[in-house]
Formats: structure tokens, C-alpha cells, sequence
């Protein structure tokens, strides 16, 4: 086995070795547990450093197994997967460091650090997957790591809520795995390919490839909770934040989202997807996705639902780039990618800061946090106005290329979305900012757990994280021409999908 | 080293009849403290021989070997083809691992276990011993022999509980097994009137030649026997109507024997309808091929709707044997290959390898929760994520492979037949494999979402003192089983169909 055979699997193997081990671990043994998930996020993000500086240098990684005559697990590293694999390993660093502080003292995290694991790790395999076939085994897998998780805290409503999850995203997978082998049928492989495959297929095949397109958007589009297969998100909230954080940012609707790119892009490809005429529904369901979301995020009290509804809005910006036509939306679609993941992981941080500092659950209760935590309230400040779009921040970049990208793809209605989108956000996202920074405090909190100290406002290991992601929102915001960041990528992956020159 | 493994192989044909028969005497002689050892440490030295068999029928083709020297058509014949190979393997792969978790499940407190566990050794020995003689058998007769060794000594393993429920659910287990193989003899008698020989090899030309000359009498005769005999085995392999008496056979069984009957034994006369179907009955049924089909559809969305509704934690798992063995005769009418080059009767043996691991890992964790919790009712494992993480986490990982998500072997078998009815045109059957995985999804987690929920704090006081002991060996056997069961459809799937289609066949 080579080295560029190896660095691929050994990412994979840095979160899902110690999550393994972490099973094993007795509940007791803080320590040992700590140190190894912390190595795995560690050794992840150096692994994925190589990778990094291996494909700039111009080195192909990849990695195959098969598992039956004409059936590959095969893995890739290239630029849209690394895409994914920077920000969910990043973000996963953080999450951990977030879940430590977050689960002291909380039963079962033996169980619940492990099954964390299993999640990233699935994570990666779908950034990874360089078929069809591979990406259904992560996207299940991924299935099968969370639904423990939600299901974490063992109340009635987290079996109900972890329920409902199960429901849609298996039915999902069903409808995922049948347009997977229908396609395989007929293509007799399902390699993704720069520019999609089925374009040899079409004459006398028109029917049968939108009826694949359509289950495996279907399939993917649970995940991504496309309106009206979002039902699951919000029921999910019943999650640690942790969690929260995880499905909403950095893995499962990401996954679903990315796996939309991946199936317009490399099963598809644009070209044939606007032959087919599929794109324009496609940017349909992503508009209404997008003002839907918003309008029910509009009108819930509960914090964690709100956003849950806010998520549900933003995720669909990601699929509404990448139906429109042509590379600027494209870029638009690819770099709110890495945006969303980044401005909402740290919504959930400092939701969750709120709830297990001063128990508060609730926008009605949040009269004053700014000053008993200005530090929480900050960041969820700043976050917030990048998901409005405000200037200097991330959002701001995301929604001025999808807004050209609109423009130019001829479709001048999806500029109107994102701005009535952009006005809901603020309405739904300015009376949190006013009641928290203006309104005055209360006497007593709801249930106060944690005492402040100093500038301490709460656990450092809660603080640090939403801080961190906060501080990327705006430097996202104020160097997107930078070559490090998520948009002079965009560009790049753009490039070679509609094979323009570089810049 | 392999060619020295490989060399075992000869004399694995008889030695995998001639192993289980002499130490389950010796366990009746020994009784159940030396005989449990005795038979765990023969089961792997037989789990050693199928290896080597398998190896070398992957190298060289099928073996022969002619019982004391007398071959065919004076003597007996065992052959071992890739199929008989791969089923053996099962057989052994899942006894032994069975047989540790046995001894812990029967002698838990001190050395005395009760009859069941004193039955347990014999029987299960004369079990194993009929199973590998029908796999290696060769003839329609020796066929029924083997088939009748087993069906009794499952029938004694179901009564050695000793309770009246389980007294009634062995004799209906009985009557149903004996018109099954008497049907099955009937058959045989037929053959042998009409063509003179019980061989398979000779049977398969005379009956082809007769069933292409239109309106022979001997063509009718045996179309007449082809239908007796499968309809009996049918009986025996519990398809969808024929199923009546397996769940109170099965759910009411100590755990291991549950575990055996569920996965091995019904597994023995389905691949023999499988064998004869595609073999010498082939020119006969192959129009008829529909029918076990629309039974094992049947069967998955009957089976499923069971458990799905089932009280009795070791019903519902019983009810889901009955759905899963449907998924066997959905391949019936898709005989060739798909676009991966699998055959069909390559992915039978892959689905029936995978549901035999994990539906004994599945029996054995359950037995583990019952004996623990000292309930069987399904809504008692409340809170049992807590008490028992290692069995619960067994128990799931083989409902992974039976809902056939990945990356299991259950899910590579229904990838693959997915596939191969996709490519046939079979939509309705991709239809009814999906459904059956999404039924299989709902009894599954109807036990692990009651499971991760909390117990008030007084509740799980009470639980603690109440607690009997497993023994940890008997956890991590069955947690081995459900390992296996995952990990086949990740490393067993490419060798086992290479091991059913032969190196390098099926190349789409």
C-alpha cells in the first residue's frame, strides 16, 4: 500500500480507531477518554493538512476495496471533497472541545463521545466517497451514528424526537438506494466524473434518468431538509448541543447538501441536468425551502427551534446555488457550504451556552443576557448578522455571488427570494439581538448553573469555541479574496466544473 | 502453510460427519460439564476443516469422496461443491461461537444445569452432524436421511425446555417436520419408480430428456414428485403459509437452541430447494418459479407486519426469521447474473450466511436480556442501554444486517439482489426487498429506542438487586456473531460468491 493509498484511509481511521476505543472505555476514566478525542481531532487535522498540501503539490489520493465483482468502496481526495472534509474537521475539533465542557458530569459519555466519532467518521467517508455506492454507505452510516445521539438524553421526547429522525432519513435512504442501483443498472458503474456521467445514456433514456434524479435528490434531500422532508429537523432539537451543533452544521445536513453538489455536478453534470430540464424545479424547492424556513423561523419562541427553522432556510441557499446555472451561482452555492456551517455551528454554541449557564430556552427569557454574558451574546451577535447578510461577514459574500449567479443564470426571481429571505432573517434575528443587548436584565435567571467569574462568564471550554467560529465569520467576511478561504476555493471547483480558466 | 491447510481437505468431508457424531455420544456418556468442553473444542477443529474445504474448492473445484472406498452407484458419495462449502462454513462459523455461548447460558450458576442444558450437548451434536451430511450429500435418498436426523433432533432441542408451552409448540414443530419429509420420501419413492436411480448426477439428464418429449408418462410422474417434494421441504423451511409452527418453536426455545434452529437448521432445506430447483427439477419448475417468489414476498411483508406487532421480545425475533427467510426465495426467478456478475444463488448463500450470523447473534442477545431482566416482554428492555450496553449493542448491530444497511452482509446481499431484479426488469421485487428493510427497521428499533430510555432512579435500584449474571464470555460470543455478520459484507462478499460462481465466472 502506498502512501497516497494510505493518508485517505488513515483520516478515516483517526476518528473512527479512538471512537472504538472509546466504547470500550469505563465511564470513569475522563482522562484517557479526553486525551483520545482529542488526539483524533487532532491527528485529523494534520492528516488533512497533508492531504491539502499534497494535492496542491499536484498528488492523486485515493483508495479502493472491493466488496463484491463490480461493487468498489472507492475513495478520493479531490478539491469539492476537501471542501467538506476542511470544514467538518475543523468544526469538529471545536464541537469536541465544546461537548467536554458540555457533558461534565453527565452520564454516559463513554457512549456519547463514541458514537461522536462514528458520526465524523462518516462525515469524512462522504467527503471521500468516490461512488455512488460508497457515499450510501457513509450517508447510512451517518444515519446509524446519530440516531443514538438524539436519542441521548433518554426522555420520552428525545425517543420521540430521535423517532421521527429515524423515520424520514431511512425512508430517505430507501429512496437513495433505489435510484443508486436503478442508475447502476443502466450505467453499469456510478463513478463520480467531472461533468457527470449519464450523458452517454440519454437518447431513450430521458424518462427513466429524471425518475433516478429525482429519488436520489429525494433520497439526499431529507438530510438536507428540503421542504416538505423537513419534519425532522425541528423535532430534533430535543438533542445535547453538542448534537445540535453536529447535525445542523457540520454533518448531517451538510451531508445531504453536499451530496445534492455531488449528484448535479458528478453524477449529472449541469450540462445534461439543464438538458433534462431539472435544475429549474430544483431552484424551485430550494426558494420555497428558503422562505418557508424563514417564515416559520418567524414565529417560535424556543431558541433552539428557531434556528432549527433558520437551518432549515440556509441549507437550501447551498442547493438553490447549485441549481442555478452557471459557475457564479455555483461558487455562491459552494462557499455558503462552508459559511452556513461555520455562522450556524456558532448559533448553537451560544444557544447552548445560554441554556446551561442561566437556563434559558427561550427568546422571551434572553431580556438582558448581553450583559450578564457579553462574550456568548457577542458571538451570537455576529453570527446572526452574517446569517442576515449584513456587510463584512460571510453571508454577506454567500448571498452577493448567489444574487449574481442569479442574475446571470436568468432566473431575476431568485434575487427576490434572498432578499425577502434577508428580511426575514433580520425580523427574526434583530428583536433577539435588541431584547439581549437593550432590555434590562431580570432579577433571577431561570436556573443559574453556572457562577460568573471575572470575565469568566462561563466554562472556558464552552467559550472558546463559539468565540473561535465567530472570529471566522468575520474574517471570512473581510478577506474573501484571500487564498485560503472558502470562496478562492469555490472558485477553483467552480472552474473545473464548467472548465473556465483560473483565476 | 496453505498448501499443508489445503491438504486437510480430503478429509474434511467425512471427518465433518464423522466429528459431531462421535462427541455428541461422548457428551450423552460425559454429561454436560466435560461434554460442553469436548464440543466446543471439536467445533473448532471442524470450524478449522470448512476453512480448509472451502480453500481448496476455491482452488481446485468440488470434491469427492467415496464413503469406505465404495463409490457411486454401489456406495455413498460426498461431494462438496462452493455451495455445500459455503453452507458448511455457516454451519460450523456460527456452532462454535454458539456452542461458548451455550455453555456460559446453561451453567451460569455453579456447574448444574438444568435438562435443557443437559439435553443440550447431545442433541445439538446429532444436529450439526445431519446438517453437514445433507449439505455433502449427493443423492435424493441420503437426502431425506440426513433431513429426517435433522428435523428430529431439532424437534428434541425444542421439547428439552420441558414446559407444557413448549411441549405443544415441539409436537406441532413435529407433525409439521414429518409430513414435510414424508412428502419429500413420497417424491423420492416416485423418482426411483420412474428412472430407476436416486443420484442426482444420473437423475438430472433422464429428467431433463423426459420433460422434453411432451405427454411421456414419465414426465408426469415427475412432475408429480417434483411438487411433492418441494412442497414438503417448503413445509420444513417455514415459507409463508407453511410458517405456523415456527415462531412458538423458535420464540419458545431455551436462547442457544433458538438461536440454532434459527439460523442453521431451516437454512438446510431451503438450500436444498435450492439445489434441486436449479439442479435436476430444473426443466419441471422453472415456469413455476413465480410462485415461491410471490410466497416469500408474502412472507417478508407477513412476517415483518408479525413483529413488528409481537409482545414477546423472542417472538419478534422469531416473526422476523420468517420474513427474512422470504428474502431467500425472491431469487428463484432471477437465475443469471446481474450487473455485478453475482449470481443469484450466489447472493441466496450470501443473504443466508448473513441472517444466520446475525439472527444467532440476535437470539443470543435477547436470551442474554430475558435471563437478565428475568422478562420477555418487548417494553421490559426499557432502560436496558444502561445495564447491559455490550448485549444491547449486539443486538443492534444484527438488526443492522437484518435491516440491510451498511455496511453489513445483509445489506451487500440486498444491494446485490436489488441489482439483479433491477436488471431483469422485477421492479415489483426491488419494491418488496426496499419495504421489507423498512418494516425490518421498524421491529428493530422498536427495541433500541425503548432501550436508550431512563429509568426512574428507584426502578433501576430494584432492577440491580433483582439482576442475574450473564457470563461476560457468553456477551462477547454474541457480540462476535454480530461482528461477523457486519464485517462479511465489508471482507466475506467477494470470496464466498467467488466461492458459489467459481474464480473468475460471471463477468458481466
Amino acid at each position: 500500500m502506498t502512501t497516497n493509498e494510505l493518508l485517505p484511509l488513515l483520516v478515516l481511521l483517526s476518528s473512527l480507531l479512538p471512537g472504538l476505543v472509546i466504547f470500550a472505555l469505563p465511564e470513569a476514566w475522563h482522562g484517557l477518554r479526553t486525551t483520545l478525542n482529542l488526539f483524533g481531532a487532532v491527528a485529523k487535522i494534520v492528516l488533512v493538512g497533508l492531504l491539502l498540501a499534497g494535492v496542491q503539490a499536484g498528488e492523486v489520493y485515493g483508495f479502493r476495496h472491493v466488496v463484491a465483482p463490480g461493487l468498489e468502496l472507492v475513495f478520493k481526495a479531490d478539491a469539492l471533497g476537501l471542501l467538506f472534509i476542511t470544514l467538518s474537521t475543523v468544526l469538529w475539533l471545536f464541537t469536541t472541545l465544546y461537548a467536554i465542557g458540555y457533558l461534565e458530569e453527565a452520564p454516559h459519555r463513554s457512549r456519547f463521545f463514541g458514537f461522536f466519532s462514528l458520526c465524523v467518521t462518516a462525515t469524512v467517508g462522504i467527503a471521500m466517497a468516490g461512488n455512488l455506492f460508497t457515499f450510501f454507505v457513509f450517508y447510512e452510516l451517518l444515519t446509524l451514528a446519530t440516531f443514538p445521539l438524539v436519542a441521548h438524553r433518554g426522555t420520552p421526547d428525545a425517543k420521540r424526537g430521535a423517532t421521527v429522525y429515524l423515520g424520514y432519513t431511512l425512508v430517505g435512504g430507501a429512496a437513495l438506494l433505489a435510484g443508486i442501483v436503478w442508475l447502476e443498472s443502466l450505467a453499469h458503474h456510478t463513478g463520480f466524473t467531472h461533468g457527470g456521467f449519464v450523458a452517454t445514456l440519454l437518447p431513450g433514456n430521458e424518462g427513466g434518468l429524471k425518475a433516478i434524479f429525482v429519488l436520489l435528490i429525494a433520497g439526499v434531500g431529507v438530510k438536507a431538509a428540503i421542504v416538505p422532508l423537513h419534519g425532522w429537523l425541528p423535532k430534533a432539537m430535543v438533542a445535547p448541543a453538542p448534537v445540535s451543533a453536529l447535525l445542523h452544521a457540520v454533518a448531517v445536513v451538510k451531508a445531504g447538501a453536499f451530496g445534492i453538489v455531488r449528484i448535479v455536478y458528478e453524477v449529472f453534470g449541469v450540462e445534461t441536468a439543464q438538458a433534462l430540464g431539472l435544475l429549474t424545479p430544483l431552484a424551485v424547492i430550494a426558494a420555497i425551502t428558503i422562505v418557508w424556513g424563514s417564515l416559520r423561523a418567524l414565529f417560535q419562541d424556543e431558541l433552539k427551534k428557531r434556528l432549527a427553522y433558520s437551518t432549515v432556510s440556509q441549507v437550501s441557499y447551498i442547493v438553490l446555488g447549485t441549481a442555478l446555472f452557471g459557475p457564479i451561482g455555483t461558487i455562491g452555492g459552494l462557499v455558503h457550504l462552508v459559511h452556513q456551517g461555520v455562522m450556524k455551528i456558532t448559533l448553537f454554541f451560544a444557544a447552548g451556552n445560554f441554556a446551561e449557564t442561566l437556563g434559558i430556552h427561550k427568546i422571551s427569557e434572553m431580556d438582558g443576557v448581553g450583559r450578564r454574558m457579553p462574550l456568548t451574546t457577542l458571538a451570537f451577535s455576529l453570527a446572526a448578522l452574517g446569517m442576515m447578510g449584513a456587510p463584512l461577514t460571510a453571508g454577506a459574500v454567500s448571498k452577493a455571488w448567489l444574487g449574481d449567479g442569479a442574475v446571470a443564470a436568468n432566473m431575476g426571481w431568485a434575487v427576490w427570494v434572498l432578499t425577502a429571505s434577508s428580511l426575514l432573517n433580520a425580523a427574526y434575528f434583530l428583536p433577539i439581538l435588541w431584547r439581549a443587548w437593550v432590555r434590562k436584565a431580570p432579577t433571577r435567571w431561570p436556573e443559574e448553573h453556572i457562577v460568573r467569574r471575572g470575565f469568566v462568564e462561563t466554562h472556558w471550554l464552552l467559550l472558546i469555541p463559539p468565540l473561535f467560529t465567530a472570529a471566522l465569520t468575520v474574517l471570512f467576511g473581510l478577506l474573501p479574496a484571500d487564498m485560503a478561504s472558502p470562496l478562492s476555493w469555490a472558485q477553483m471547483i467552480a472552474g473545473r466544473e464548467y472548465l473556465l480558466p483560473q483565476r | 502453510m496453505t498448501e499443508r491447510f489445503v491438504m486437510l481437505a480430503p478429509l474434511a468431508l467425512p471427518l465433518l460427519i464423522l466429528l459431531p457424531l462421535a462427541w455428541a455420544a461422548l457428551a450423552f456418556v460425559l454429561g454436560a460439564g466435560r461434554g460442553s468442553r469436548l464440543a466446543i473444542a471439536a467445533a473448532a477443529v471442524q470450524l478449522v476443516l470448512a476453512f480448509a474445504l472451502a480453500a481448496a474448492v476455491m482452488d481446485g473445484g468440488p470434491l469427492h469422496h467415496a464413503a469406505g472406498g465404495w463409490g457411486a452407484p454401489l456406495g455413498i458419495d460426498l461431494v462438496a461443491d462452493g455451495l455445500a462449502a459455503a453452507m458448511l462454513l455457516l454451519t460450523q462459523a456460527v456452532a462454535l461461537p454458539l456452542f461458548i455461548f451455550a455453555r456460559g447460558y446453561f451453567h451460569q450458576d455453579g456447574a448444574h444445569p438444568d435438562a435443557a442444558g443437559h439435553h443440550f450437548w447431545p442433541l445439538a451434536g446429532f444436529l450439526v452432524a445431519g446438517m453437514n451430511a445433507l449439505y455433502l450429500s449427493e443423492d435424493i435418498f441420503n437426502l431425506y436421511v440426513t433431513l429426517e436426523l435433522v428435523g428430529l433432533a431439532a424437534v428434541g432441542l425444542v421439547a428439552s425446555g420441558g414446559g407444557a408451552a413448549q411441549t405443544a409448540a415441539a409436537l406441532r414443530y413435529l407433525f409439521a417436520a414429518l409430513l414435510g419429509s414424508g412428502a419429500y420420501l413420497l417424491g423420492v419413492a416416485l423418482l426411483y419408480g420412474a428412472f430407476g436411480s436416486v443420484s442426482m448426477v444420473t437423475l438430472t439428464p433422464l429428467i431433463a430428456s423426459a420433460s422434453a418429449s411432451a405427454g411421456a408418462e414419465a414426465a408426469e410422474v415427475a412432475l408429480i414428485a417434483a411438487l411433492l417434494m418441494v412442497a414438503g421441504l417448503l413445509m420444513k423451511s417455514a415459507l409463508f403459509p407453511f410458517h405456523f409452527w415456527l415462531p412458538p418453536a423458535h420464540g419458545g426455545a431455551p436462547a442457544p437452541v433458538s438461536a440454532l434452529l434459527s439460523a442453521l437448521v431451516v437454512k438446510a432445506s431451503i438450500y436444498l430447494v435450492l439445489r434441486l430447483w436449479l439442479g435436476p427439477l430444473a426443466p419441471l419448475l422453472t415456469p413455476l418459479a413465480w410462485l415461491p417468489t410471490l410466497l416469500g414476498a408474502a412472507a417478508i411483508l407477513w412476517g415483518s407486519w408479525q413483529a413488528i406487532h409481537a409482545e414477546r421480545l423472542k417472538l419478534l425475533v422469531a416473526y422476523s426469521t420468517v420474513a427474512q427467510l422470504g428474502y431467500l426465495f425472491l431469487a428463484l426467478p432471477l437465475v443469471g447474473v446481474g450487473s455485478t456478475g453475482a449470481s443469484a444463488s450466489a447472493i441466496v448463500t450470501l443473504q443466508a450466511l448473513a441472517h444466520g450470523l446475525a439472527k444467532a447473534a440476535m437470539f443470543a442477545a435477547a436470551g442474554i436480556i430475558i435471563h437478565a431482566t428475568g422478562r420477555d416482554r418487548v417494553d421490559d428492555v426499557a432502560g436496558i442501554a444502561e445495564r447491559l450496553p455490550l448485549t444491547l449493542f449486539t443486538f443492534a448491530l444484527a438488526g443492522v444486517s437484518l435491516m440491510g444497511l451498511p455496511p453489513s452482509g445483509g445489506f451487500l446481499a440486498k444491494w446485490l439482489l436489488i441489482d439483479l431484479a433491477m436488471a431483469r426488469g422485477h421492479w415489483p421485487l426491488a419494491a418488496v426487498i426496499l419495504a421489507g428493510g423498512l418494516l425490518a427497521a421498524i421491529y428493530i428499533f422498536r427495541v433500541l429506542r425503548l432501550a436508550f430510555l431512563n429509568l426512574p432512579e428507584a426502578m433501576i435500584e430494584a432492577e440491580h438487586h433483582k439482576a442475574r449474571v450473564v457470563p461476560r464470555s457468553a456477551e462477547w460470543m454474541a457480540f462476535a456473531l454480530a461482528a461477523a455478520s457486519v464485517l462479511l459484507g465489508l471482507f466475506g462478499g467477494l470470496p464466498l460468491l467467488q466461492l458459489v460462481d467459481g474464480v473468475g465466472a460471471g463477468t458481466p
